[in-house]
């Protein structure tokens, strides 16, 4: 996706399997995706990592090449890729990975930004494990910045939202418009599969994301100062992130949200997008991403205010980043896009590695993978030590935390 | 004379827009008590300095905008253009797309490189429509990507390509929490290298501005623009006309020049700071009044306890008894409490300027040894009142002021550097952790070096 020019008619839709993108192209949004600009195949990847990866990748490197290079050239100035997928399946997650390092070796100087949609508990691929594991490794070493996001979570805040909705309690009704969940300002009117609400929640993220690109404020970002601010060290680049308002009650007789609350719903868990704990756990890193008629003594109020309870690590005491977009989004009068470079991921993988080491003790579901052509299991082993790698250095980080703030020399000058 | 500004970035140019705004509306405002004559001859200078005029007789801003992202420089183009007083040059400005991802090497190392020549261009071009050139006014921020690399990197152009000419850099200093995140690196970078090309710098803290604007100016919901503007009034304070002797009925001609000539007497020591007074919401200003002794001992005030505004002044501080200690403060180490000032410039606006009595100024104590009081300190002044205040009175100085917030600058930046992180963004770019530690030891070297001032 092209940040600064009309994004629609610069995406690539790729599946191996027609169903959806057929859907999306006799819907209402046909013309806004170039029909030159899908790729598509009959059979799907089985939920395999390795289909995806091996097979369809090398099978249609070529085409995707030649898409994106098409692409690229009607940007004035293409300044990242945004690759979004599933982690637990077989075409997102093995294609989507195998993207990933097309795009590092075609346009290395292009960030590329990462919405991975992490498998939850319960859900039902079972060889969402290896699959998750397999991509892991590929985002680990060639994504610039991953904004991890699972099920339960969107769905969690799906149920939040609709106690709210239907409570009947007086003086909750709420403005349809201004739901994380619409789709308003969009052209599909109805919710039809039970996925939409969710998926348009990440839709308001990347929004957000984009503000200060597309629109005028006090403080711009770009997408390339996310990475920049939040990246301290090139393997930790794993962003939780978190949306408020959900919405706004459309009784005028209650007074509008506080700016305030606004801030501190951003830091609690009811409005991440992932189930992490962050606030009990390690902050490198903060951006906050502001829309609406917010200004800079409100955004440094709440800093202050907020600041005490989190703990951020040594060297980075006071690590925040912040952006001012004058426009907020429909039906607000205000937003806030938190983005948390956070040691709470921790769990999240250690839980994805606990599964995945269930399945491949006892070798189960091995053979499919190892009979795709290129497929070894020397790929499952580096895979894991990848992600132990990653575990570690968070560990590292962790176990700083309550230690004091060292005290590191300065240099002596002679005068 | 005039001065060339080049505005760098988001913060420079939306900085820019407020400053030839203000200096502008300074020239229509009502002269106070000065005669009609007196008051032409001080929009003339002020427009000379500042503006040059166009066709249809609407002044043109003496300026070139640059920033690596199109939004802010052409809010700040129409904005100019809409108020139909003034307005930028049509081929004044220098755009890109990507920005500069808040990364100093990234300005620097790519940005500089590649478009020298169109930036050095555009401002030759603003410079051949001076009659007489006074130097460069280059306003920046050190937190970002493009006005503290891309600024660093033009600044050091101009010395090489207009060596005779002086440069001062109008530098932000960010606020210490929330605005970004590598700041401490991008800001030491900046300053290391632009002590050693530009010729002065006149730094603003948003931090000050900030409770500027909270406590005297009364703003509730601080935005940048009210940010922005305190400073601008302040940098008009200024920068407007000024008599050049006493009894001399002409004005300054070379602003730049006498600025520097007053008050960087040494290379090492070229960070200025700015104060004024009164500084008030204008509802409040109609109600008071002022008089010159109680303008000027607030301001020798601030100048000696570090104040940056008048409210808060801490009256406890005195300058040091030579031989005796401070009153109330012994100490081995040198007490920062106590300011002290290598040179300092009072400028003075308004009613009855001729009675104003600076002698307090001149008193040897509140300065280094090094140069005698009739040097180190001098004063400007017009009866020519400015922007509304009957009378006002900025105080430009280098002094210790700076040293405390450079050194835990200093300080923070050092500590994120010794883990290492966030250097791979830089490095990535041509950049070695050798630049960073050429930064940091000419950085120590500046705050040692204003630290063991003393009288």
């Amino acid at each position: 996706m092209c940040a600064h020019t009309c994004a629609c008619k610069h995406a690539v839709l790729i599946d191996m399997e027609e169903g959806v993108v057929n859907e999306i192209l006799q819907g209402p949004l046909r013309d806004v995706f170039d029909s030159k600009q899908l790729i598509t195949d009959i059979s799907g990847s089985g939920n395999n990592w390795a289909v995806g990866h091996k097979v369809f990748g090398s099978l249609y490197q070529e085409q995707i090449l030649e898409k994106l290079r098409k692409s690229a050239e009607h940007c004035d100035c293409l300044q990242c890729f945004f690759i979004i997928h599933s982690m637990g399946g077989g075409t997102g997650s093995g294609l989507g990975t195998f993207l990933l390092k097309v795009l590092e070796d075609e346009f290395p100087e292009v960030y590329r930004f990462v919405t991975a949609v992490y498998p939850s508990n319960e859900d039902d691929v079972i060889t969402s494990p290896y699959n998750s594991m397999l991509a892991m490794k590929e985002l680990n070493e060639h994504a610039d910045c991953v904004l991890p996001i699972d099920n339960q979570s969107l769905f969690d805040i799906i149920s939040k939202i609709d106690l709210v909705v239907n409570s009947g309690k007086l003086g909750t009704t709420v403005k349809p418009k201004s739901l994380v969940t619409s789709n308003v300002g969009t052209v599909t009117k109805r919710h039809k599969k039970p996925f939409d609400a969710m998926n348009n929640i990440v839709a308001n993220l990347l929004l957000s994301l984009t503000s200060s690109a597309r629109f005028e404020g006090s403080l711009n970002m770009d997408l390339n100062e996310i990475s920049m601010n939040l990246v301290p060290f090139p393997q930790l680049h794993y962003l939780v992130s978190s949306l408020t308002p959900l919405y706004t009650l459309a009784d005028v007789n209650i007074p509008p949200r506080r700016l305030d609350q606004m801030f501190s719903d951003a830091f609690s868990k009811d409005h991440q997008l992932i189930q992490a704990d962050p606030r009990h756990s390690l902050y490198l890193a903060c951006a906050l991403i502001v829309r609406g008629n917010v200004q800079i003594s409100d955004l440094r109020r709440n800093i202050e205010r907020l600041k005490p309870a989190l703990q951020f690590v040594s060297w980075n005491q006071e690590g925040w980043k912040t952006s001012l977009c004058s426009v907020p989004p429909v039906g607000h009068s205000h937003s806030l896009l938190a983005l948390a470079n956070n040691t709470c991921v921790k769990p999240t993988f250690m839980e994805l590695r606990e599964r995945f080491m269930r399945l491949y003790k006892k070798k189960a579901h091995l053979h499919h993978y190892l009979q795709v052509d290129g497929m070894e299991e020397s790929a499952f082993a580096e895979a894991v030590s990848s992600l132990s790698a990653l575990i570690q250095e968070y560990n590292e980080l962790d176990a700083t935390k309550s230690m004091p703030v060292p005290d590191v020399p300065r240099l002596s000058v002679a005068m | 004379m005039s001065i060339v500004t080049v505005q760098l970035g988001q913060c420079g140019n939306q900085i820019g827009f407020e400053v030839f705004d203000a200096l502008f509306r300074d020239t229509q405002c009502s002269p106070g008590l000065c005669s009609k004559r007196e008051n032409e001859a001080y929009q003339a200078s002020c427009k000379e300095r500042f503006f040059r005029e166009e066709e249809n007789g609407v002044p043109v801003a003496r300026a070139v905008l640059v920033d690596m992202e199109p939004k802010v420089i052409n809010q700040t183009l129409s904005k100019a253009g809409q108020s139909g007083r003034w307005k930028y040059g049509q081929h004044a400005c220098f755009c890109q797309r990507q920005g500069s991802g808040n990364n100093w090497a990234y300005g620097y190392s790519v940005h500089g490189p590649k478009h020298e020549e169109s930036i050095m261009n555009l401002i030759q071009k603003e410079v051949e429509k001076c009659d007489s050139l006074s130097g460069f006014f280059i306003i920046m921020s050190m937190a970002g990507g493009t006005g503290s690399g891309l600024g660093a990197f033009v600044t050091q152009k101009l010395q090489d390509q207009y060596s005779s000419s002086l440069k001062m850099n109008q530098i932000i200093w960010p606020y210490r929490t929330g605005e970004v995140i590598v700041q401490n690196y991008n800001s030491i970078l900046t300053l290391s290298h632009l002590y050693r090309s530009s010729d002065a710098l006149l730094i603003h803290e948003n931090d000050a501005v900030h409770k500027i604007c909270a406590k005297q100016m009364n703003i509730k919901q601080i935005s940048f623009r009210d940010l922005n503007q305190v400073l601008a009034h302040q940098l008009g304070n200024v920068f407007q006309p000024t008599y050049s002797e006493d009894g001399s009925s002409h004005y300054r001609r070379d602003p730049l020049g006498d600025l520097m000539e007053h008050l960087v007497p040494h290379p090492e020591f070229k960070m200025l700071g700015v104060r004024n007074i009164p500084q008030m919401s204008e509802n409040f200003l109609a109600y008071s009044t002022f008089t010159w002794p109680g303008l000027l001992k607030h301001l020798r005030q601030m100048l000696i306890s570090g104040a940056k505004m008048e409210e808060g002044i801490d009256w406890q501080v005195r300058p040091p008894f030579s031989g005796l200690p401070p009153l109330g403060k012994m100490s081995v180490h040198k007490d920062l409490h106590f300011n002290t000032s290598i040179a300092n410039l009072v400028i003075l606006r308004g009613k009855d300027v001729q009675s104003a009595d600076v002698e307090g100024f001149k008193d040897p104590a509140l300065y280094t040894s090094w140069l005698e009081p009739v040097h180190a300190f001098s004063m400007w002044k017009t009866p020519r009142a400015f922007d509304k205040y009957e009378k006002s009175a900025a105080l430009v100085s280098n002094s210790q002021l700076l040293v405390k917030p450079l050194d835990m600058l200093v300080g923070k930046a050092w500590n994120m550097f010794a883990s290492k992180a966030y250097i791979h963004q830089y490095t990535r770019f041509g950049m070695e952790e050798e630049d960073f530690l050429d930064s940091f030891t000419l950085l120590e070297q500046v705050v040692a070096s204003y630290g063991s001032l003393g009288p």
